[in-house]
């Protein structure tokens, strides 16, 4: 059952990971505090947990909460152990693994800013339009758009503008909720 | 029933209201306004220590030994970041204790300020909860919430950081109910599943190989649990062991008692656990100096494990059964059933395996070779052991960190809980001196002995000016081998024998030293005199520092060695230990 746990010669041991790790998706409840987030990242770091993106805002203003959404990749015993870490946490309510979980839907933002004229200026308004992705500001030569939805539909639209002048971009990192009339 | 005063006054008031007696600090600059609120009062004693990680190591002396949180006060700073260590170590074994840290004033907070540090940000990780209070509306509440998350769940270390404008500040003082205090967020389960414990005794009622594997969490779960503790294994008839931090909840008189288990632990008790097939894990957590090699952990049980932090299961040991929950009220739940089940422990299913535990047991694996002209460090310890039981007084050992500690756990027994304080998780040197003035605080008439090393002693000695001080009669028994032993035993193990600065050079003179601070000071390396000078010891009326000179290159066996499992320990009669790792396993280290 610990088979992937190879000796070391010493009385530690360096574990050789044979599991396949998963990408996840976790929604945190927490008291909004002050360090309530080096609390979660300290948490992440001093256990050697991967962060791939991390979002937090307050959600409930009159009982002071915040939602943290935070994607990760680990192995399952790994996983299990993040949420177990988080609930230990004193201001952590409660921890959901919305993949675990099941259904959900998540989305992400990001503002893309795309310098060009001419042709590509058209090429690129087309496109935009594709994603559906909004002018947010414009000038003779150059658009900062909008554009929301799953990590890999931002991933296209921003590799499609590559080409076409892309400056700079900025994400939102991932929000996720459960599907259904239910809540946290 | 709100009442007016300032924040400094609302800390003593709280600490009044939670029943502590005895603080352990030490003042500068931004905690002077709470040590003037302690001057005006006589309820809250003040025990003044040298340095403040002397006084984190007796707040867990005090709190260990007594089930009660220790208390520690510290200036800004310094005052803080000394405090660290004692935090970690509190954390790492579960240790009740409340550190209210001074900070420099809310306005100058991140300039840089005299004395200032980060000390939330530092003590985040090392601490089970910690607080900065930045206004003094927010201190009764958070000063009770502190007691109540140090004490309940599993225990750790809270810190309360104060800033010097609040602990000035007037307001209004309420002592929370507790339902009002409850965190939202913070409940901890303490009853166990049903099912899941019917599943555990059904297990137990099958086996025929059974072992009890406790922990600490038995000894913070209070005597009740170590009472329970006895009935189950009285009722079941079960062998018990126990980790470094479990000792006592168990009595070593006991004949259902094998002796602590893991790196140094009996053979009987590695062998059994290796080859059990029902494990009763209660408040243990798998530390890897019990498993050893994982792989080859005890790999043909079924294994339940008790524990009151849902986190410590399966984090390390994959378990069948997991019951989250506090160890007492666990152990009640499996004694009810296990009695509406049956009235029989036991006996003959077991017998075999019985037979099989007497076979290793005769092997005498915590035997050594005595001499008559060196004092063995186990003798030592073995004639300490005989002549505090006739001294007839409560006896309360703590240790320092090395060999002279696994020795300790050896060959010292404990019938009671809260009578052995160690530093297991962390393994912190210097701990016991402390740890035992902590001890001798709370328990002025017990005969609190700190075994040490000479080696250990030295990183926290000041506090033998406190000890002094206050008229504490700690005895300090020092196993002096003039080497860190557990380090020159592993680069003997390890490191061809290569002694890379394991000596302890230019020792002190412990004798003057201890006469220096105003206590006794006894040296004895002749065998046939050890007996006297240990009651000269015990029957002098102060501090004692009291340095036995030992063999020098006795090595503490039992040993699982590195990469091996349990089946695989050495036992004292090997000469070489040199060649038991291979070349593969020493590269790894």
């Amino acid at each position: 059952m610990n088979a992937h746990l190879q000796p070391t010669g010493s009385a530690y041991f360096l574990t050789q990971e044979t599991q396949q790790t998963e990408r996840h998706t976790l929604s945190v409840l927490v008291d909004n505090e002050p360090g309530i987030l080096a609390r979660v990242v300290g948490l992440f770091s001093a256990r050697g947990y991967n962060i791939e993106s991390l979002t937090v805002s307050e959600t409930e203003h009159d009982k002071r909460l915040s939602r943290i959404t935070v994607v990760v990749v680990a192995t399952q015993k790994v996983l299990v152990q993040i949420k177990l870490q988080l609930e230990r946490l004193v201001p952590v309510h409660k921890v959901h693994d919305l993949t675990a979980e099941g259904s959900y839907v998540e989305r992400e933002l990001a503002l893309i800013k795309v310098r060009g004229t001419g042709d590509h200026r058209a090429e690129t308004l087309r496109l935009a339009d594709a994603f559906r992705a909004h002018i947010i500001d414009a000038t003779v030569e150059s658009f900062i758009f909008e554009v929301t939805g799953k990590p890999d539909k931002i991933d296209s639209f921003i590799a499609l503008m590559a080409p076409l002048g892309l400056v700079e971009v900025v994400r939102t990192g991932l929000a996720a909720i459960g599907r259904g009339p239910e809540g946290m | 029933m709100a009442e007016r005063m300032t924040g400094a006054e609302m800390v003593i008031q709280a600490l009044t209201d939670q029943g502590v007696e005895h603080i352990f600090g030490y003042p500068g600059g931004a905690a002077l306004p709470i040590y003037d609120a302690i001057f005006q009062q006589d309820f809250v004693q003040h025990i003044l220590v040298r340095h403040e990680q002397g006084a984190t190591h007796m707040a867990e002396g005090y709190a260990r030994s007594t089930g009660k949180p220790g208390v520690v006060l510290v200036t800004s700073g310094p005052g803080a970041t000394n405090a660290v260590t004692g935090l970690t170590d509190a954390l790492l074994d579960s240790i009740p204790l409340v550190c209210i840290t001074a900070q420099v004033p809310t306005t100058l907070i991140g300039t840089d300020a005299f004395q200032e540090c980060d000390t939330v940000g530092i003590t985040r990780s090392c601490t089970k909860h910690n607080y900065l209070v930045k206004s003094v509306a927010d201190l009764p509440r958070i000063l009770h919430e502190a007691f109540l998350i140090a004490t309940t769940g599993r225990p750790g270390p809270v810190v309360i950081d104060i800033p010097k404008d609040v602990q000035f500040a007037m307001g209004d003082y309420y002592r929370p109910d507790a339902d009002t205090l409850r965190h939202q967020s913070y409940r901890p389960q303490v009853d166990g599943d049903l099912k899941a414990i019917e599943a555990a005794v059904d297990l137990m009622l099958k086996a025929e190989r059974p072992i009890f594997y406790t922990g600490g969490g038995v000894i913070n779960a209070g005597p009740e649990a170590s009472e329970n503790l006895r009935e189950l294994a009285e009722l079941t008839g079960f062998p018990v062991t126990s980790t470094l931090m479990g000792l006592g909840a168990f009595p070593a008189s006991n004949p259902q008692w094998m002796g602590m288990l893991g790196m140094h632990g009996t053979y009987e008790a590695n062998l059994a656990m290796h080859d059990c097939d029902v494990m009763i894990n209660i408040g243990a957590r798998f530390d890897d100096r019990i498993t050893g090699r994982i792989d080859a952990f005890s790999p043909n049980s079924t294994k339940i494990h008790v524990d009151i932090d849902p986190s410590s299961i399966n984090k390390v040991v994959q378990v069948h059964v997991p019951i989250i929950g506090d160890c007492n009220r666990v152990l009640e739940e499996m004694i009810r059933i296990w009695r509406s089940k049956t009235n029989q422990p036991r006996t003959e299913a077991i017998a075999p395996w019985w037979n099989q535990i007497q076979k290793w047991r005769d092997v005498g694996s915590l035997n050594f070779t005595n001499s008559d002209t060196t004092i063995k460090p186990q003798w030592a310890i073995q004639r300490l052991y005989e002549a505090t039981k006739a001294q007839g007084k409560d006896v309360f050992i703590t240790t320092e960190v090395g060999q002279h500690q696994m020795w300790a756990a050896q060959h010292f027994h404990f019938d009671k809980p809260n009578r052995w304080m160690t530093s297991g998780g962390l393994g912190t040197m210097g701990y016991g001196l402390p740890a035992a003035v902590g001890v001798q605080v709370a328990h002025p008439d017990a005969l609190v002995i700190d075994i040490a090393g000479e080696a250990s002693v030295q990183m926290t000695m000041q506090e033998m000016s406190t000890a002094v001080q206050y008229r504490l009669p700690i005895k300090i028994f020092i196993l002096n081998n003039e080497r860190m032993g557990m380090v020159r035993q592993w680069q003997d193990l390890l490191h061809g024998s290569r002694y890379a600065h394991s000596y302890s050079e230019s020792l002190p003179d412990f004798v003057k030293l201890a006469e220096a601070y105003g206590g006794k000071g006894i040296r004895c390396e002749n065998p046939a005199e050890l007996d006297a000078a240990i009651a000269e010891m015990l029957d002098y009326d102060g501090p004692v520092l009291f340095d036995v000179i030992v063999e020098k290159d006795e090595n503490c066996l039992p040993m699982i060695p590195s990469g091996k499992p349990h089946n695989e320990i050495i036992l004292p009669d090997t000469a070489n230990i040199g060649s038991i790792i291979d070349e593969k396993g020493r590269q790894l280290v």
